[in-house]
Order: structure tokens, then sequence, then C-alpha cells
């Protein structure tokens, strides 16, 4: 997995409560057996006029001129700011795994669904949770200055705005680990993997039933 | 059991504990995993970084596959793999046999009558069973909760880590309790109860809780039934819903519930049958008043209008949530010697699985649907999803049996209205929404 230690981006301003998995990236893209080759059709049935299917040249298609995605202002923008509940609904990873396509390293938001939350940190994408006030102010201040832009420091969980203010945010101290140092999960776990046997041991002993 | 200041365990404590292999010593907990549901959407890339890795499943005996998400529904399409046409489709069903092949897992394919949902298939063959820990790629895991298991919705990235190790590396859930007391009226069941719960904590109103549902409505409830509340615990934003204290509670008067109907665009929106669409203008959060504008316009509704008497194009009755035998015969019930409407398109009923299927027309079910004029299919996810044939064209209205009504959830454009397997029954035969024949 990749790590995560700083960025200093533009923002790309979401401003819609409960996006779901299935806005983030429709069905008919998840029927690829890879796990690249998603970021053209991120918000598919928002950013473009026309119906998207698997396999089509981005290129070409019309586009909603009115979603941020479109507007030059927010182009290589690395940070995405919603509102709450953001990646709620369908699990599917396909949604993580469209937004780091695009480009997108970091989410900003006063909350995020469970399983979409985990996802992420399985992919080197840092979901940061902010005050729903302190994420409202960012949302105003982004409208009003074309060229906004954060810097994310994972090692003192902070975000520096361009007035200078420094704000804090909370993460879990063992993601942040895997994070920092771009750690394979599996690895990891397989390095307990005589916990696990002696686990199962107990286990066979007790409920017989659920090891034949 | 209790724990060390003799408080007595709440059944997801029980469970947690009893599957825990090792702590950190910051309290992240390696969790043993005993059942592993695994279908053809979200399993090929897990699959791919095994073999890219050189590792092979820890325990193969631990998992089922069965395609679901993008089976054909109609019988011509399944009688050979070559007979999909959407050829991605194919792709994944078939790739699912060849990855089941590689690693020695067990796979009900499109030939096995056991093939269905993989939330009606694992309890159906006794895959769940109570006081398992079960994942599968798939949110609506939560069903299995219902056997009292602890049950919940993995990404691809642990789908892999739990074919590779058996385990998942997390916290606990906090927990929450649902307690329902009372009696529920007549014509209303399972799925009004838990549409009434999710319209009352909100889409996210579980987030990071594990919901237990209790209460002299729960211990009545059928099994099935007890499986269509705890799959939309997802719905609240729970990943876990179980059947069996408590950081929060809530608690309903079972007389309350109603027969109910989404109008919007989260599960969160919705009323009861006797209800009116809402009006932004009484909204005074500015965040919710814009999400309700918005599904205004996408659900094509004015505010005030009544749920009763709105014209639906189209009627699904499937689903993990509502697909089981007792779906089917309440849904057929209020069919029995009617006819779908003349303004309904399609009206479809989707088994769950092969053996529902094949019970259900035992019954004779299958007779009743067919000569109102529903479609009968084979078993899978269908119109809720969408990602086989089965799906809404643009605008059209859907009373959908399924789970969730997200934009073009069940077709880019498609209007997808919630409700229980007899409101949508009801429905097909009124050419609207109406109260329970």
């Amino acid at each position: 997995m990749m790590s995560f230690t700083h960025l200093q981006s533009l923002v790309l301003p979401l401003d819609r409560a409960n996006v779901d998995t299935d806005a983030i990236i429709p069905k008919q893209f998840m029927k690829s057996i890879r796990r690249t080759g998603f970021g053209d059709n991120l918000f598919d049935e928002w950013r473009y006029l026309d119906r998207g299917e698997p396999g089509q040249d981005a290129a070409g298609r019309p586009r909603q001129p009115g979603f941020v995605l479109n507007q030059a202002r927010y182009a290589g923008a690395q940070i995405l700011l919603t509102r709450e509940n953001f990646g709620c609904g369908s699990s599917r990873e396909h949604a993580v795994w469209a937004l780091r396509d695009f480009g997108i390293r970091a989410l900003i938001a006063p909350s995020f669904a469970d399983i979409f939350h985990g996802n992420c940190f399985k992919n080197g994408l840092l979901p940061i949770q902010l005050g729903a006030q302190t994420v409202d102010q960012l949302f105003q201040r982004l409208q009003e200055r074309p060229g906004y832009a954060l810097a994310v420091d994972l090692p003192t969980q902070t975000l520096r705005t361009p007035d200078g203010d420094c704000l804090h945010f909370d993460l879990d101290p063992a993601r942040k680990h895997r994070l920092l140092n771009g750690l394979d999960d599996i690895g990891l776990t397989l390095q307990r993997a005589e916990r696990i046997r002696a686990y199962e041991k107990l286990r066979r002993a007790a409920e017989p039933w659920l090891f034949n | 059991m209790q724990t060390p200041t003799g408080e007595a365990l709440t059944l997801f404590d029980k469970l947690w504990r009893s599957h825990l292999v090792d702590e950190t010593s910051d309290g992240e907990a390696l969790l043993y995993i005993d059942r592993h549901l695994v279908y053809e959407v979200t399993s090929p890339q897990a699959f791919e970084g095994l073999r890219q890795a050189g590792r092979r499943p820890w325990r193969p005996s631990t998992v089922l596959a069965v395609p679901d998400h993008n089976v054909p529904t109609v019988a011509a399409h399944r009688s050979h793999l070559d007979q999909i046409a959407d050829p991605l489709s194919r792709l994944q069903v078939r790739q699912l046999g060849i990855n089941c092949r590689e690693f020695g897992i067990t796979e009900f394919g499109l030939n096995r009558v056991e093939q269905g949902i993989i939330h009606v298939v694992g309890p159906e063959q006794g895959a769940t069973l109570p006081g398992m820990t079960v994942v599968a790629g798939d949110s609506h895991t939560s069903t299995h909760g219902a056997f009292g298991a602890l049950a919940f919705g993995v990404g691809t990235s642990d789908v892999e880590h739990v074919l590779a190790t058996q385990c998942l590396a997390m916290r606990p859930m906090q927990r929450m309790l649902v307690q329902i007391e009372g009696e529920l009226s007549a014509g209303v069941g399972p799925k009004d109860l838990i549409l009434h719960v999710i319209g009352r904590i909100g889409t996210a109103g579980a987030t990071g809780h594990a919901i237990e549902f209790a209460g002299s409505v729960i211990r009545a409830m059928s099994m099935e039934g007890r499986m269509t509340v705890c799959n939309m615990a997802i719905e609240a934003g729970a990943r876990v819903g179980l059947v069996a204290v408590f950081d929060q509670t809530v608690c309903i008067d079972a007389a309350e519930v109603r027969p109910m109907v989404t109008w919007g665009t989260s599960p969160e929106m919705v009323v009861d049958i006797d209800g009116r669409v809402p009006a932004p203008a009484d909204e005074a959060d500015p965040v919710k008043r814009a999400s309700l504008v918005q599904a205004l316009a996408y659900m094509g509704l004015e505010p005030g209008t009544a749920l009763r008497g709105i014209a639906v194009d189209k009627v699904f009755i499937g689903s993990c949530t509502n697909a089981r035998i007792e779906d089917l015969r309440s849904a057929a019930q209020v069919v029995k010697g009617r006819q779908v409407a003349a303004n309904v398109r399609q009206a479809l009923v989707v088994p769950g699985s092969g053996l529902v299927k094949a019970q259900a027309e035992l019954e004779g079910l299958d007779r009743i649907f067919l000569a109102a004029g529903f479609e009968w299919r084979e078993p899978g996810c269908s119109m809720c999803l969408g990602m086989n044939d089965d799906r809404l064209s643009p605008g059209e209205r859907c009373a959908s049996t399924s789970n969730r009504n997200f934009e073009g959830r069940q077709g880019p454009g498609g209007r997808s209205h919630l409700l229980s397997p007899a409101m949508a029954a009801s429905a097909a035969i009124a050419g609207h929404f109406t109260d329970p024949f």
C-alpha cells in the first residue's frame, strides 16, 4: 500500500450530505475484475450528461458543466471536502479505488459511513473527520477564495489553512501507523499465525462442529 | 458470562469475546471469522491479490461462494455461462468459478438448485449458525445477525484478508438496543418496522454501532422476518444487526408502526401510507433542506402530495431483504385472484434462491403470480441493484421490496420506493400505493 505523510493541495467541495457509494461509482463499473481504471467514472451520473458504460473513452463524453469535477478552478485537487455520512450504502471498495484513481488522497467530512471508512485505510486514502461547524466554515472559505489549498500533516494529525489556522483531527493510532508506513495488513496479520493456530486449537476442542 | 464488574454481557460482547484471537495494547482486536460468503462482484480483486502474493486461503472449507449480483433471472439465459448476454457480467461469473476451483472453495453455480442470493443461501444451507462470526464483501451481511451470529459486511481488501488469515484486525462497535414492545397491527410487518426505525433514527443514526433488536415484537417474529429487520440495519448506518447493553436505547411502540413507503432517495426519507411528501420549507437545517430539495427533484414529486395514489410503473418483489418464502406467501395472498393494473409495465417476482423458488412452486405461488400478470423469474439480486438486465429506465417509478432507494440504484434515473411485499403486491394490483389489501 502507498504510504501517506504530507499533502498540500487544492480542495474540491462536494456540498451534499449522505453521498452513497452507488453515486461515487455506479454499479455498471463494478463489473471490472481489476482494482484500477475507475477514475474516469468517479461520480459518473453527476459528472456526465450521457449514460456511462464500462470501457467507453471519457474524453468525448458531454460533461455536466455545473458539477465541481468539471470546473477548472478545482483541477488537480487531491482533497475532497464534503458533508456528513459520506460513503454510506454498499460496501463496494470500488468507491475508494475510484477516488484514489482520480487522484484524491484525503477526504474531509463531519462523518463517514463505517465500511467505507475502513476501506479508505486499506488504500492509502486518509478520511479526516472535523466538526460540522468547521466543515461549514471550510465550505464558505473555499467559495470565497479561488485557489484555496490545505496542507495535511499526518504525523502531527493537523490541517493547515491558508490563513495559518491549524486544525487538529483524531485518528486511530494503529491505522495511522499503517498509513504512515504503507504497511501490508495481511503480512502483519500473518506474523501472528501462531496465535491464530493456538486459537483454532481451543475452538476446535470446544466447538468441533465448526471445523468439519 | 459477566464482565469483571459483575455486569451481564450483551450478545454482542459474548460473540466478540469468543472470537478474540489477540488484542494489541491499544485495543485493536484480531477477530476470528468462522464463515466467509463470497460472490462474483467484490471477490475477483481479492483472489488476484492472493495469487500475486503467492498466498493460499487459510481455511477454504469456511468459504461458500454463490454468484448472485450479476446473474440473469431469465431461465433461457442461464443454461450455460455463454448465454449471459453482458460480456462483463459473464466474465465476473466465470471468474468466480475459476477462482473457486483454483483455491478449493465450494461454489453453488448457476446450474445448481441451491444457487440464489448469498444472504438467503447461507442460512438455508446451514452455513450460518448461531454463535458464529460471518462476513461477506456485501453490506447486507447484517442479515445473518437474525441467527445470533455476529455478521457484517467488509470491503474487498478485507475479503482478501479473511481469505488469507481467517481473521480481521478491527475495534469493537458501540452497542445500540432497539426495543419494540407491544403488537404490530394487521397488515404491518417486519419491513414496515425496519423502515419505521430508519425513519426515526436516520440513515446514519447507528453509524459505529451494532444494533441489537429486542422486545415482544421481535420475540414473536419469524426467522424470515428477523432477517428482513437485520438486513436493513445497515440502512441506519449499523454494520451489525442482531437478535438476542447498550450505549444507546431506542424504544418503539409497536402500535405506532404503520405500513411504510419511502418517498425520497435515502431510506430515512420514509412516511406511512397515510403520509404526504414533506416540504423542504418546513426543515430548519440547511444541509437537510438541500437534501430534501434534491430528493424531490430526482423523484419528480411535489411537496404535500399524498403517498396513497402515487402511480407506479414497475413492481419488484425480491432481494436479500424480501425474497424468502414468507415474503412470497405474503405477496401471493394479496395477488390471488386479482390482476396487475394496466398502468404497471412490469411486475417481477425474483425468488431468493433455487430452493425458495422450488418451495413456492410446490405451494402454487408461481401460478398465482403468473395468472395475475407477474413475471416469475430465476433467483438472483436482480432489480435491487440492476447489475443484470433487470432495471428501471430513466423516470420510471418502482414499488420495490429491496433495501436502497439511492439515485440510480435500480437503473439510471429510476425512482425507487421501498415497501413490504404485501404493500408492493397491493401497489401492483391498484397501480398506485395503497393500504395492503
